[in-house]
């Protein structure tokens, strides 16, 4: 039996037979709903609670910039008996340590990440991963018990050798005679440099994993072409590997980066508080936000508080933008969204 | 012309004829490649060292190093240029840069662990380390008193009553994020990720200032614990999300087609296959968790004696310990401090192995 | 082989094109994946300007035959040979020949196109000299540059962009590009590894001239598993079989005219009529 199609209306009519979209359900049981609601209270909960932690903070530095104005980021000395409040020294300083643990961390991370995945042996390299993500789980005060009574006896000794032979450069000047026989071993201990090795040493594994993980991803076809016209390793890895990874090595550094601004107690147990606002990373002394808040919370009357919770948020900031910045690096390249930060 | 292949066409079924194929040797070096390496080595080696006894007023084991290394990296480079066109003398001392850098985190790592290990030795030596607290003990007093079973037992008591309230809280927010989607939990996924940027210490300060100053309660475990969850949940939230979102939509897909509903699809398929990766989250959670100092620096208090209850009063946990007994000065206290230093370090250790043993087991599903 | 030393206080010259390429012969080569053998015993003759192609079935170790005569199987950890490889007399795998030279001196093109994507398209060209570390002046790289594209076939369509990037090419258009960028080594031999089987009918056929334009200036090995392509492009041509179970063999080896026209061998003449394959 045929079915015929019903005519069309004359032109201008609307057509006899509507054919809107159906309104489907999506059929959740009971169980469903209250498990979606469920976990939805849980999200918003978690929502609310993190969401509350950073407006909070936000919220305290209302009261310390109408205190102390925006001079809170000019004053560079922290003297609460004078009400005399600034965190300009302070940031100063977590920038410096920060600045040169990276500095110190990046070849070693990218070295290593190049060892890993180019130059060790098959066997060897699911042991060299591991190794690695140990490296990242060792708690910070450990580093900062290496730091302090290990490597600064020694760093203080290459700190003093610096100063001598390049000190006329603002950047080593120590305030001291480095050249006599019993120099002053004190001006060079408690530095930005010697309290930079633990740090480097903590995001030193984070900065690795992530160029490892893109690393890894390189492109066979493209290494092959380049061993086949000719080029050895390092060439394949210069013309392949290291373009391929652009976007892991900067993301990687920078999450390495978020990290340092943030560590506290490495920082602590080695550094010896200054409120100068100089650059002088070999020289003893200077300050960093977060020794500052462990440092100072104990004897903080409320309006301090309020000053150590604004450096704290000024903290936060600081690292969400870097943290950002990594993953859009990270996320733009060409390995993309197959790493996870 | 033609050319056929000598032998005769014959059947899969006759002996191949037993010829003898030496296998071409294409990975070793010529001595000259395997004796440059060593060879620049000990010439620097003895370089430096002649350097610095005789010539340089400089000393020390630390520059030594670092002067050898230079010098081994030179005369490498001039060794190769002799022999090689230069694509293979950038290789060679790029392939000894890269192995140099591999080599120094090696040792750091490996300096760090056998230094705590080696200063620790004096109080890990006495078994009431393990079993006594610090109550009577004075800072002075010989190692065979006083020992680090409070701050064991406080770190414990922090991090489970922090488990307790992130490890729901987060696997719930994560299975939220990628089962129920929408606008809002895009939203949630951004906030939980921008607050792992959240410093610890300032996370710290915030449990310090809500709860001990605003508040009013004691310094006490349970506000360290607070702080501890603060740090550590978007740590286990993140870690979930990305454990659940690896998990193939074609297993949701196929338990909802076998006529399953949501929640029976998430309890019962994805779930359990994202275990080991949940697994994981919360295990590096707890391990950051027990060894990060600063969020018990502000909240705690450092007690000295044992204590069960956390709400009542100061709680010690491993990481204070160290920091207190480092600061001290005093050289019992510090070693003591190695030692507990030592215990975190192991405990931390073995949370790492079970987690590898975990991401192990779902590798070979 | 010049050192290093030599470069600085030497002559760094790009040598000219080579005219018909070099002589390439497999001596008794078998070739192992572990303890599978994937090739018994290979002898071949690959002869200066000429075109030589490799036809048989998929999994017969013609592509792995093809790896071995530049010295790219051994890249896999678990890869071994046994017999030699000639090139105008000597043994590629004899130590005292840098692995590198050997590979500058037989060139290979490989099934999927592989241009450096970051790499702009003149830069595509001379990325070899680069690796290779030999050195052009700016005016002289100019010149390099479009030589090797008009040798490649591919200089009228990117005269004008030649700052483009590489990775902006269509397939067939980067298949032309890794052809030029292999020419630009001067190698003496360039080996082809089913070139032209991710392509399209057009680009097909533009790489087919080009192979023909270049087989007077070098020697030219073709893996294809297009019979047809064989037919048109080569003038000798050797037949791979692996029967289940065994390694590959040459069954059959010689004039393209000849094995397609009157193989000698019934497998030869099943694979050619297309009975099996």
């Amino acid at each position: 039996m045929t079915t015929l199609l019903p005519e069309a209306p004359p032109d201008g009519d609307p057509p006899l037979v509507q054919d809107r979209p159906r309104v489907v359900s999506p059929g959740f049981t009971t169980g469903d709903q209250v498990f979606r609601r469920g976990t939805t209270v849980i999200g918003v909960l978690v929502l609310v609670i993190t969401g509350a932690i950073g407006l909070f903070l936000g919220y305290q530095s209302i009261p310390t910039l109408q205190r102390y104005g925006l001079g809170f980021f000019t004053e560079n000395q922290w003297r609460p008996e004078n009400d005399v409040i600034g965190i300009s020294s302070t940031l100063l300083g977590t920038l410096q340590v920060a600045l040169l643990a990276l500095a110190m961390a990046f070849p070693l991370a990218l070295g290593t990440a190049l060892f890993i995945t180019e130059y060790a042996p098959g066997r060897l390299r699911s042991g060299l991963v591991s190794l690695i993500d140990l490296m990242a789980a060792i708690p910070s005060i450990v580093w900062g018990l290496w730091g302090f009574f290990l490597i600064q006896p020694h760093a203080k000794n290459i700190a003093r050798w610096l100063t001598e032979y390049a000190g006329w450069v603002p950047f080593f000047h120590v305030d001291t005679d480095p050249t006599a026989a019993l120099w002053a071993q004190t001006r060079f201990t408690s530095s930005v440099f010697i309290a930079s090795f633990p740090v480097a040493m903590m995001i030193l594994p984070m900065a690795c994993a992530v160029m490892r993980g893109v690393f890894a991803q390189a492109p066979a076809g493209e290494r092959e072409a380049a061993l086949a016209l000719g080029g050895t390793q390092w060439g394949a890895i210069r013309t392949v590997v290291i373009p391929f990874g652009q976007g892991g090595i900067i993301g990687g550094t920078m999450l390495a980066l978020g990290r340092a601004l943030g560590e506290t107690i490495a920082v602590v147990l080695i550094i010896s508080p200054d409120f100068d606002l100089k650059v002088r990373p070999l020289e003893v002394g200077t300050e960093t936000v977060s020794a500052l808040i462990a440092g100072r919370f104990g004897e903080a009357t409320s309006a301090q508080l309020s000053a150590l919770l604004t450096a704290g948020f000024v903290l936060f900031l600081i690292t969400l933008v870097v943290n950002t910045v990594a993953a859009i690096f990270v996320g733009r390249s060409r390995s993309g969204s197959a790493t996870d930060l | 012309m033609t050319v056929l292949s000598e032998r005769p066409v014959r059947a899969p079924a006759e002996p191949t004829p037993p010829a003898r194929e030496p296998r071409r040797d294409v990975r070793s070096r010529s001595v000259d490649e395997q004796l440059s390496v060593p060879g620049a080595a000990v010439s620097a080696f003895a370089l430096v060292w002649v350097a610095f006894t005789y010539v340089l007023p400089w000393s020390g084991k630390v520059g030594f190093a670092f002067c050898w290394l230079l010098a081994f990296l030179v005369i490498l480079t001039a060794l190769t240029a002799l022999t090689s066109p230069r694509p293979v003398v950038v290789n060679r001392l790029m392939s000894a840069l890269v192995s140099a850098a591999a080599l120094v985190v090696g040792l750091a790592l490996a300096s760090a662990v056998v230094y705590t290990l080696v200063r620790s030795a004096g109080s890990l030596r006495h078994l009431g380390f393990f079993t006594s607290d610090m109550s009577g003990v004075r800072p002075t007093d010989p190692l065979t008193r006083g020992g680090v079973l409070h701050a064991m037992v406080g770190s414990i008591i922090e991090i489970a009553i922090a488990v307790t309230i992130t490890v729901p809280l987060g696997i719930g927010t994560a299975v939220f994020m990628s089962e129920v989607g929408g606008r809002l939990a895009k939203v949630v996924r951004t906030v939980v990720e921008a607050m792992t940027a959240l410093p610890s210490i300032v996370a710290g300060l915030f449990i310090y200032t809500v709860l001990i100053i605003a508040l009013g309660f004691n310094r006490s475990g349970f506000a360290a614990a607070m702080a501890i969850s603060v740090m550590i949940l978007p740590i286990i939230a993140r870690g979930s999300d990305i454990a659940l979102r690896i998990v193939p939509n074609g297993l949701r897909e196929a338990s909802l087609a076998l006529g399953s509903s949501q929640w029976q699809t998430v309890w019962r398929v994805v779930l359990p296959t994202a275990r080991p990766g949940l697994t994981t989250a919360v295990i590096l959670g707890i391990a950051r968790g027990v060894g990060e100092t600063s969020p018990v620096l502000l909240t705690s208090g450092a007690s000295t004696f044992l204590g069960f209850n956390p709400l009542t009063g100061a709680m010690n946990s491993l990481p204070l310990y160290v920091f207190s007994a480092v600061r001290s000065g005093q050289t019992l206290y510090i070693a003591r401090g190695f030692g507990a230093a030592s215990v975190l370090l192991l405990l931390v250790l073995v949370l790492f192995v079970i987690m590898r043993r975990l991401a192990r087991q779902q590798a070979t599903r | 082989m010049t050192s290093t030393l030599d470069d600085v206080f030497g002559e760094a010259a790009v040598a000219e094109v080579p005219r018909g390429g070099s002589d390439l012969e497999a001596l008794d080569v078998s070739a192992w994946f572990g303890s599978a053998k994937v090739l018994d015993r290979v002898s071949l003759r690959m002869e200066p300007a000429t075109v030589t192609a490799l036809i048989g079935p998929s999994g017969c170790g013609k592509s792995t035959f093809l790896r071995i005569l530049n010295r790219m199987h051994e890249t896999n950890p678990v890869a071994a040979l046994a017999g030699e490889v000639l090139l105008d007399g000597d043994d590629i795998y004899s130590p005292t020949l840098r692995i590198t030279s050997v590979r500058q001196r037989i060139g290979m093109v490989f099934q999927k196109p592989n241009p450096f994507p970051t790499l702009s398209i003149e830069d595509n060209v001379t990325a070899g000299l680069k690796l290779t570390g030999r050195r052009v002046s700016r005016s002289e790289k100019a010149d390099l540059v479009e030589e090797c594209l008009r040798r490649g076939g591919l200089w009228n369509e990117v005269k004008d962009r030649l700052g483009d990037l590489g990775g902006a090419l269509s397939g067939g258009q980067q298949q032309r590009l890794c052809i030029a960028r292999s020419l630009a080594v001067r190698p003496d031999v360039l080996l082809m590894d089913e070139p032209c089987s991710a392509l399209d009918p057009t680009s097909t056929r533009r790489i087919e001239e080009t192979i023909h334009e270049l087989r007077d200036q070098v020697t030219i090995v073709i893996v294809t598993h297009n019979m047809q392509q064989a037919a048109r492009v080569s003038q000798r041509c050797a037949f791979f079989l692996a029967e289940q179970g065994t390694p590959g063999v040459i069954v059959e080896a010689g004039d393209t005219a000849q094995v397609f026209g009157s193989p000698v061998d019934p497998r030869t003449s099943d694979y050619v009529n297309g009975r099996f394959g």
